[in-house]
This record gives C-alpha cells, sequence and structure tokens, in this order.
C-alpha cells in the first residue's frame, strides 16, 4: 500500500514535467529536450536554497523561475539564432550539466532536516497516525502530502486551462499550430515561442523543485530521460482522453502521468531490472508513436486485398 | 494608401537557382480601390503581394502604407494594417482549434493581445451574428474544429477573418485556385460582398480570366517581375476575359520571339 501511494505521490509531481511537455510537445509542436537540465536545474536551486535555510515556498518559486530562464534560452537559440530546435534544446541541456554542479557545487545534495514542503504538510499529522483500509494500513503523513501535491497541481492545470482560454493563450495555441496564419494575424511567432518554451520549462524545473523535496535528496543526474517520461506521460493521456482538446489534454497529462508511474511500479515489483527501465521507456514511446500509424496502414493494405 | 517605390527582390542571389522575381515595379493605389493583378506563371504576382505583406523585406525600393514607411517593418507589424488570405486553404486557419477561437484570433489581428477571455460572451454573440451573415450556415458550428470542414468552407472563414476589422489593405492570393468550381463562385461571391460594404482597398491576384474582367475597378498585368499593362476606370470596365488572352498571347509571342532571336543569333555567332 505505501509502495501505492508512493507511486501516486510521484506521478503526480511528475504530472508537472508531463504538463511541461504538453505545451512545448503538442501545443508548440517543439520537441523541445531543454528538460532533461531544466528538472534538475529546479531540482538543484531549491535544494541549495532549502540547504541554505530558505522557506520552502519561496525556495520552490525561485526554482520555477530557474526553469523560465532556461526555457527563454533555449527559444532564443531557436527563434533569434535560427537553430534547429532539437540542437537548441540539446545545447542548452548540456550547459545545464555544468550550471547544476554549479549551484549545488557538488553532484549530490541530501536535503535531512530542512523544512520541505513534504515536512511542511506532513507537520499536519503525527508520524505514528495510521488510517486503515479494510486489510491496508496508510499513513497519514503520506495521505497530507498526497492532497497538498495534488492541491498544487490542481490549480496549476486550473491555472493552465484559464490562460490557454485567454486571447495570449490562445495565440500561443495557433503558434503551434499554424505558424503562418498566426504571423498574418499580427503576432511575433519567435516571441510566443520563446515565451511558450519558459513556461513549459518552468513547469519542468517545479516538477524538480518538488521531487528533490519528495524524495530527500538533488542529484546532478536526476534528469537523464526525463524528456522521453514526459512524451511518454502526454501520449498515455491522449489515448486516454482521445481527444485533442486542451482541458482534456491537460487531465489526460497529468493522468497519464500517474498512470504511467503506477506501470512501472508494478512492473518493478514483478522484477523488472531498474537498469532496464530507460529502454523499457524509450521502447515504449517508440511504440506509441509508430503503432497508429502502422495499425491504420495494416488495415488499409487488409481492406485492399 | 499603398505606393511602392521601383522594388525589386532577387531569390537565391548569386546561385544557378537565382530568380529575379521583381525586377523593379512602381505602383501606387488609392484607398477603395479594387485592384487585380495577373500575370504569367513566375510573373512576380504572387511575390508582389508576398512583398506588400512583409513576407521578406525587398532588395532595394520603398514601400509607402497608410503615411508610414513600412520597407523594414516585418511580417507581423504590418498586420496591423493588413489582412490577408492565402491560395492554400489550410494556409489561413489553425485546424486543430474551433471556428469560434479562430475568428476570436482575428478579432484581434495586429492589436496586443492580453489576458482577456478570448471568448467572452458579446465577442461570441457578435462572431455569431457574422458567421450567420455569411450565409453558410456555420454559426452552430463555431465549437468544432475548423479542420474538420471542407476546402472552401475554411477558405470563407478565412476571408471573414480576413475582414473582421476592416483592414486598410486586403490582399488576395488566388484565394479561389485551390477550391471546386462551387465552392470557388461562393468564396468570390463573400469577396465581393466584403469589399463592396466595407468599401475595403484590395488586391487581388487571380489566374481567372472571368474573374479578372469582371472583378474590380483596376487591372494589372505582370510579366518578368515587372508591370506590362495598367488598366485603369473606363478601359478596365471594358476588358473581356478574351481581350486578355490575347494580351497573354502577345506576351507568349514575343517572349518566343527574343528566344528565337537568340537562338538564331548563337548560331550565327558563337
Amino acid at each position: 500500500m505505501t509502495l501505492l501511494v508512493g507511486s501516486f505521490t510521484m506521478g503526480l509531481i511528475l504530472s508537472l514535467l508531463a504538463l511541461g511537455v504538453l505545451i512545448s510537445f503538442r501545443v508548440l509542436s517543439f520537441r523541445d529536450l531543454t528538460v532533461d537540465g531544466s528538472i534538475t536545474l529546479g531540482g538543484s536551486v531549491a535544494a541549495i536554497l532549502l540547504a541554505s535555510g530558505w522557506n520552502p515556498w519561496l525556495a520552490t518559486l525561485i526554482a520555477f523561475f530557474a526553469g523560465a530562464i532556461a526555457g527563454t534560452t533555449t527559444g532564443i537559440l531557436a527563434t533569434r539564432f535560427q537553430i534547429n530546435g532539437l540542437l537548441a534544446g540539446i545545447l542548452v541541456m548540456t550547459g545545464l550539466y555544468s550550471v547544476n554542479l554549479r549551484v549545488m557545487g557538488k553532484s549530490n545534495l541530501p536535503l535531512m532536516k530542512e523544512t520541505t514542503l513534504v515536512t511542511f504538510a506532513q507537520s499536519f499529522a503525527s508520524s505514528e497516525a495510521k488510517w486503515s483500509f479494510g486489510r491496508w494500513e496508510v499513513s497519514v503523513q503520506d495521505i497530507c502530502v498526497v492532497v497538498m501535491v495534488a492541491g498544487l497541481i490542481s490549480s496549476v492545470a486550473l491555472l493552465m486551462y484559464a490562460f490557454f482560454r485567454t486571447n495570449l493563450g490562445l495565440a500561443m495555441r495557433a503558434t503551434g499550430d499554424n505558424d503562418q496564419m498566426i504571423r498574418a494575424l499580427g503576432v511575433e511567432v519567435g516571441w510566443m515561442m520563446t515565451f511558450g518554451l519558459a513556461l513549459s520549462n518552468a513547469l519542468v524545473a517545479l516538477a524538480g523543485a518538488l521531487l528533490v523535496q519528495y524524495q530527500g535528496f538533488a542529484d546532478v543526474q536526476m534528469g537523464i530521460g526525463m524528456v522521453v517520461w514526459g512524451f511518454a506521460s502526454v501520449i498515455i493521456g491522449e489515448s486516454l482522453v482521445g481527444s485533442r482538446q486542451i482541458g482534456l489534454l491537460l487531465v489526460g497529462a497529468v493522468m497519464g502521468s500517474i498512470l504511467f508511474r503506477l506501470l512501472v511500479a508494478i512492473a518493478l515489483r514483478w522484477g523488472l531490472n531498474p537498469n532496464d527501465l530507460k529502454l523499457v521507456t524509450a521502447v515504449f514511446v517508440f511504440a506509441a508513436l509508430v503503432l497508429p500509424d502502422a495499425i491504420t496502414h495494416l488495415r488499409k493494405r487488409m481492406a485492399s486485398t | 494608401m499603398l505606393e511602392l517605390e521601383n522594388i525589386a527582390k532577387t531569390f537565391h542571389a548569386g546561385t544557378p537557382n537565382e530568380v529575379r522575381a521583381l525586377r523593379g515595379v512602381s505602383l501606387k493605389i488609392e484607398p477603395g480601390s479594387f485592384v487585380i493583378v495577373i500575370g504569367t506563371n513566375g510573373s512576380g504576382k504572387s511575390t508582389l503581394l508576398n512583398a506588400v505583406a512583409g513576407s521578406f523585406i525587398v532588395d532595394t525600393g520603398r514601400l509607402k502604407l497608410k503615411g508610414h514607411e513600412i520597407t523594414r517593418w516585418p511580417e507581423h507589424r504590418r498586420a496591423q494594417f493588413i489582412g490577408r488570405v492565402f491560395q492554400n486553404p489550410f494556409s489561413g486557419t489553425a485546424p486543430s482549434m474551433t471556428i469560434a477561437e479562430n475568428l476570436a484570433l482575428a478579432a484581434k489581428r495586429g492589436r496586443a493581445r492580453g489576458l482577456g477571455w478570448a471568448l467572452g460572451s458579446s465577442v461570441k454573440t457578435d462572431l455569431y451574428e457574422r458567421v450567420r451573415a455569411m450565409g453558410l450556415g456555420l454559426e452552430d458550428r463555431l465549437d468544432n474544429a475548423i479542420g474538420s470542414l471542407s476546402g472552401g468552407q475554411r477558405q470563407s472563414l478565412t476571408l471573414l477573418m480576413a475582414g473582421l476589422l476592416k483592414p486598410d489593405l486586403l490582399l488576395l492570393d488566388e484565394h479561389t485556385a485551390a477550391l471546386d468550381p462551387k465552392s470557388a463562385d461562393q468564396v468570390i461571391r463573400l469577396t465581393e460582398e466584403m469589399i463592396r460594404r466595407d468599401k475595403l482597398t484590395t488586391m487581388m491576384v487571380t489566374h481567372s480570366m472571368h474573374q479578372a474582367a469582371n472583378l474590380g475597378d483596376r487591372l494589372i498585368m505582370m510579366v518578368q517581375g515587372r508591370v506590362l499593362h495598367d488598366f485603369q476606370g473606363a478601359e478596365k470596365q471594358r476588358l473581356s476575359p478574351e481581350d486578355l488572352l490575347a494580351r497573354f498571347e502577345e506576351v507568349r509571342c514575343s517572349e518566343q520571339l527574343d528566344e528565337t532571336a537568340s537562338e538564331m543569333l548563337s548560331r550565327q555567332y558563337v
């Protein structure tokens, strides 16, 4: 049961990553690889501030803005300097590795006695308190953490939903959908792209900040493969909600992230070697990208014979 | 309204693919006039419209629009004055967004876009009325994705979007060329209605001699990146599709003459 609650919380936290990737990958149609670096950036900025005794809310907020700066950098490289989007992301991601080491001062930073958002949430219940559901017992502290994280993610998702219905948000969606059209309607596409990437990476960094507070340490390697994780969540989410409407896409990304984390937890429980996890994730995303087309193709061939 | 002063543009300059698309075009368009632009393939008629819209910056020459020197303005900045419809019906709308959302985007053409609701109730009623007035029966499908509509319907909506905030200049780039004849007629009817009602200054590129003869109050014929003929007033009104075809034939003959002459000379002297 603890495992289940743990994976659920983890899935919730990483749904911020999925929401960030949703903005770049689906809304802007930009394959942004900055994510691997910016999630670690969010984590390391939050960790170092917490270790120096900052208020956890403030530390988390600053991590958010650090991510926005990373996204802005990628945006400027891709639009002002006309570098291929994938390459721009790789450049910033690579650069961020050193930045993250600089921020933390070492490759791994544990958070032991510091007050974090997680310890803050836990402080609402005593460590012995348990709720039992039939045969299962759940620590009330764990529940408090889930509730806090869920509250945070719902507010972020609601804000995003509202934003995508404003004039500015509509223009951002159109930028990814048809840039020729939106340019003819007076929007500077480069600026809008950069703004969207800033927002996307800010959310990713926020995920990183919550992640280190939840797992109790920041590590310079923690971002490896996270962008693929984000793609997987978004793709699962799309098949869950079966729609490209923006509100449903947001819900889908959150659900996809949680479901994916649960699937991974089950697979690990069944004996999947954790070292193989990234390979399995990559193969999964490959299949999810290729299978729908392959199936339609196959159906057509079946129909024609 | 619009003044072009000897504008020129060469693509891929200095390479084997060099194309001298515009070779010095000067033009002055009065407010409220409806200018038809025709020409053979590669004559620079679409390039002319793109130069005005700002798809690229011209190599030489100057452009003035509504008293502003816009020669070096990027496309998105010129959009505050210009409404555009493209040849490809898919170019003018965002397919995954709804009809209402597309129209709301156009309702802010060239203006600051802030955090106000894009589809407030007053905006929605207004858009509903505008779509209903088109008479295509799309007003009850405002929440459908625009990608689910036919090319003709999308082009009609693009036209509505271009004219939603009366533009100072409307640019139509062969906007019926990719449509079936029935949809093309419908879009032309809507175009005429809108231009007449809002007294829009318009430049329309067309490949149809029929449209060229029947629409507009001025006609420009382009050949090899230059303006060859410029018919205005009564002279324009007298033009028939046959006259226009005859002019094209002349161009073709003279071009052929050039070719045979140069061939003959090269055979004799090279």
